[in-house]
């Protein structure tokens, strides 16, 4: 059997009040990929920073190739073979692709010879890329071919790849796995962090499960089912979110030839969308990125007004008013991007909660806001949705991308609608968070609100779900039981092809 | 009214004189805000620069030594703006204020008993016979040294920006300081020496106004040369070689005021004085109008607090 190149002892860190890695061990061995596996906030993060050297342990020791290995910074870390793909992309958006690869390197070679370089690696891996392209420009899969390059350019032995996929189309990532094959028959160890169990399970052949800052285990992948290794992660049983047989009410929500020119110079129109929203009823959205899933979100919502006839709410002319007043009458939103759009970045959790639930919550008296009644209402969030943070005075920014998004559904469906938007409800969210955000929102819906859920995650739709359409190019079809497509059909669907005829 | 007084080839020849204080000062600013940070303290900076520079010519009889104090006098007072906003982590608008403040006061201070005298005469270029040829020596080749080193200068600052792997380094922690930590380098110290850097370059353009432009020191003399400064580098795009093209511009607006008086257009003054200021205004304005292409340009991170986790 192949050698151990990474051996971590006992590694352990704590910040103030929270102890990210308790006495963590596992190995590494050469050619292989090893999963890193936990739920948000159980300390991988933590780990490869460690091993990266952007952070020091408190205790604890490496060896790689039987060495003591205690890098103090990146430099170091690069310097002994070790490359990181990060997870939120270390790049320069307004310099070139070469130029963001050089200031990854050590030693860079000049910049000609540099393209030459770039270019021959694209070409071996299978990862096209121009080196004279400004960053900003790229796709998100393409910007992380940049940041791949960059690694392989060191010629790591071991190449860290902190949650790779969470961005990427279904077809980037089979190319990526290719990529990371070929690498792994050419004898570099990755260390792969993902929550995403079945990508686990087709790539790695060991995994190291942590939990709450501990190891849990080491496995191999390939031998237990996505369940085991969720349970794993989480410690106790997993429900998967189960919708209950639902009867449709009457209509709620309904949108008649609803069109919206470009909003910016990137931006997709609207074309003709309708659809009728009954009490009860889930709607899944589903598409690619990009095909008008934002545009939608604003327009339902209320931040981008309409003529008032084409979206109707209990019968009523509403594309005319603005959110809060949407608000007022219980259509709520959730847009995608956590935040800056969803929750005020700097802003504390009791802020945040003002910003949307004044209306409804009543939290403000005669122009004064309540700030008790504001609190009160963000612990309930916290303590139902099961947001792991100090308290509600926490900054948004704070908290980790799981945790937020809890705290974002929470706040909506906390306020009780009748009509609920989301858009990309679980989008690099942990698996035990991901089905408690699901299992809200049936709820939600078998209490008689209507939900629209856009998202680009397929089995999320197939789970939750009663009605299916699909956006493609600002398109939408014809809203259609679940039940009825089969996963081609849905495929077809997204690319375009109308089901109404 | 006679513009016929206006002689076109000693207009460009002192519009480069005028010009070279505020030139000095916004290549130096340019490569502070490269790198992220946004130093409003440039007025304060130079106006230390001026008297420093000053009072070490006259006291030495040496203007290279006055020059080399007036950067030295620069770069110190700005690493109190970099303690205060890289150590301290304080707010760069209202610190990079307090250094104008704390400049202006601190100079009217040193300068009491250097009002009215005359300092030593700066080396001036006079090559026999090409600064004699017509229209293009006096252009060319009979300036003294400071407008030929602030030319250099941006030349420089423009070669180190595109060619140098520092230059590389400085743009990736002005465009984005996480990232830049991520990948090790340090961003601290980097912004550090840039803003030590903008400080020595804004001192140098106080020492050519009050050495070379005026020659004299007088109280406030800067009069609003560093927030020009500072407006170039926006009207600039933050790119060396139109601080070069906005430097004279506003030079050349501010000579051609003069030199419009002295030929007596029947504007009163004051309009013509202010036409400098103006004309920044509408210029400001006319470039952001066209947001997203401006936007493109301007540094990722500028003005924002970078607190590394560790």
């Amino acid at each position: 059997m192949s050698k151990t190149l990474l051996q971590i002892d006992g590694l352990t860190k704590s910040y103030p009040g929270v102890t990210a890695n308790d006495n963590v061990s596992f190995k590494i061995k050469s050619g292989e990929i090893h999963a890193l596996l936990g739920e948000n906030g159980a300390g991988k993060s933590t780990l490869v920073k460690m091993i990266y050297g952007l952070v020091r342990p408190d205790k604890g020791n490496m060896k790689l190739d039987d060495e003591s290995f205690k890098p103090l910074e990146p430099r170091a870390a690069r310097a002994s073979g070790i490359a990181m793909v990060f997870q939120h992309f270390s790049l320069f958006e307004a310099l070139s692709v070469a130029e963001n690869i050089a200031l990854g390197m050590e030693n860079p070679p000049k910049s000609g010879i540099l393209s030459i370089r770039i270019t021959e690696v694209s070409v071996t891996y299978g990862l096209p890329l121009d080196p004279e392209r400004l960053v900003g420009d790229l796709s998100a899969g393409e910007r992380q071919r940049v940041e791949i390059i960059r690694c392989l350019l060191q010629e790591p032995k071991l190449l860290i790849m902190d949650e790779p996929t969470s961005v990427l189309t279904p077809q980037e990532v089979t190319t990526l796995f290719t990529t990371l094959k070929k690498l792994k028959s050419e004898g570099t160890s990755i260390l792969y962090i993902s929550h995403k169990l079945e990508e686990i399970r087709a790539l790695c052949e060991t995994a190291t499960i942590l939990r709450n800052g501990k190891k849990v285990a080491t496995c191999d992948p390939r031998q237990k089912s996505a369940r085991e290794l969720a349970e794993m992660m989480v410690g106790g049983t997993l429900n998967s979110a189960k919708p209950k047989k639902l009867k449709l009410g009457k209509v709620i929500l309904e949108a008649a030839g609803l069109s919206l020119p470009p909003q910016s110079a990137f931006g997709t129109s609207l074309k003709n969308i309708s659809f009728r929203l009954h009490k009860g009823e889930i709607l899944g959205i589903g598409g690619v990125a990009g095909n008008g899933q934002d545009e939608l979100l604003a327009c339902l919502s209320g931040e981008v007004l309409t003529t008032p006839n084409t979206i109707r709410f209990n019968s009523k002319p509403v594309g005319h008013m603005t959110p809060n007043e949407r608000r007022a009458l219980g259509v709520l939103a959730a847009p995608e991007e956590r935040l800056g759009h969803a929750a005020a970045p700097d802003m504390d959790l009791i802020e945040n909660s003002m910003l949307t639930a004044m209306v409804r919550k009543n939290l403000s008296n005669a122009g004064f806001l309540n700030w008790q009644r504001a609190k009160a209402f963000t612990q309930t969030i916290i303590d139902e949705f099961d947001v792991r943070t100090p308290g509600p005075q926490s900054i948004a920014r704070s908290l980790s991308g799981g945790n937020l998004q809890k705290y974002v559904i929470g706040r909506e469906v906390l306020q009780d609608p009748d009509v609920l938007i989301v858009n990309q409800p679980t989008w690099g969210v942990d698996a035990a968070a991901a089905a408690a955000i699901r299992q809200s929102l049936l709820d939600l819906a078998g209490k008689g609100a209507a939900i629209i859920v856009i998202s680009q995650d397929l089995d999320e739709l197939m789970e939750i779900s009663t009605q299916f359409s699909a956006l493609n190019n600002g398109k939408l079809s014809v809203a259609q039981p679940m039940a009825k497509f089969s996963l081609d059909e849905i495929g077809l669907l997204l690319g375009g092809a109308d089901a109404s005829t | 009214m006679d513009l016929s007084a206006i002689n076109p080839t000693l207009l460009v020849a002192s519009l480069m004189v005028a010009s070279t204080p505020i030139l000095l000062a916004a290549i130096g600013e340019l490569v502070v805000e490269k790198s992220g940070i946004l130093n409003l303290g440039v007025e304060g900076m130079m106006i230390i620069g001026a008297i420093c520079g000053f009072a070490a010519a006259v006291v030495t009889g040496s203007p290279m030594v006055g020059f080399l104090c007036a950067a030295i006098g620069g770069a110190a007072v700005s690493v109190i703006f970099a303690v205060l906003t890289q150590y301290f982590l304080s707010n760069q608008v209202a610190s990079g204020l307090a250094l104008t403040l704390f400049g202006l006061g601190l100079s009217a201070m040193i300068g009491q008993s250097y009002v009215g005298i005359k300092p030593p005469t700066t080396y001036k270029l006079d090559l026999p016979l090409i600064s004699d040829v017509p229209i293009l020596g006096p252009i060319l080749f009979s300036h003294d040294f400071t407008v030929y080193a602030a030319l250099v200068l941006v030349l420089g600052v423009w070669w180190f920006l595109k060619y140098t792997r520092g230059g590389l380094i400085l743009r990736a922690v002005g465009e984005s300081h996480d990232a830049a930590h991520a990948l090790g380098y340090k961003v601290v110290r980097v912004r550090f020496m840039a803003i030590m850097f903008g400080g020595a370059c804004a001192g140098l353009g106080g020492a050519a106004l009050s050495l070379v432009r005026v020659p004299q020191w007088t109280e406030g003399m800067t009069a609003g040369s560093g927030w020009i400064a500072l407006a170039i580098v926006v009207f600039a795009s933050w790119k060396p070689e139109r601080v070069l093209l906005g430097a004279y511009l506003f030079g050349g607006v501010a000579i051609l005021q003069l030199n419009l008086q002295a030929a007596g257009v029947s504007i009163p003054v004051e309009y013509l004085s202010m036409s400098p200021y103006l004309i920044t205004i509408v210029v400001l304005v006319a470039m952001s109008a066209n947001r997203a292409k401006s936007a493109l340009n301007a540094p990722a991170a500028l003005g924002r607090v970078f607190h590394a986790s560790r």
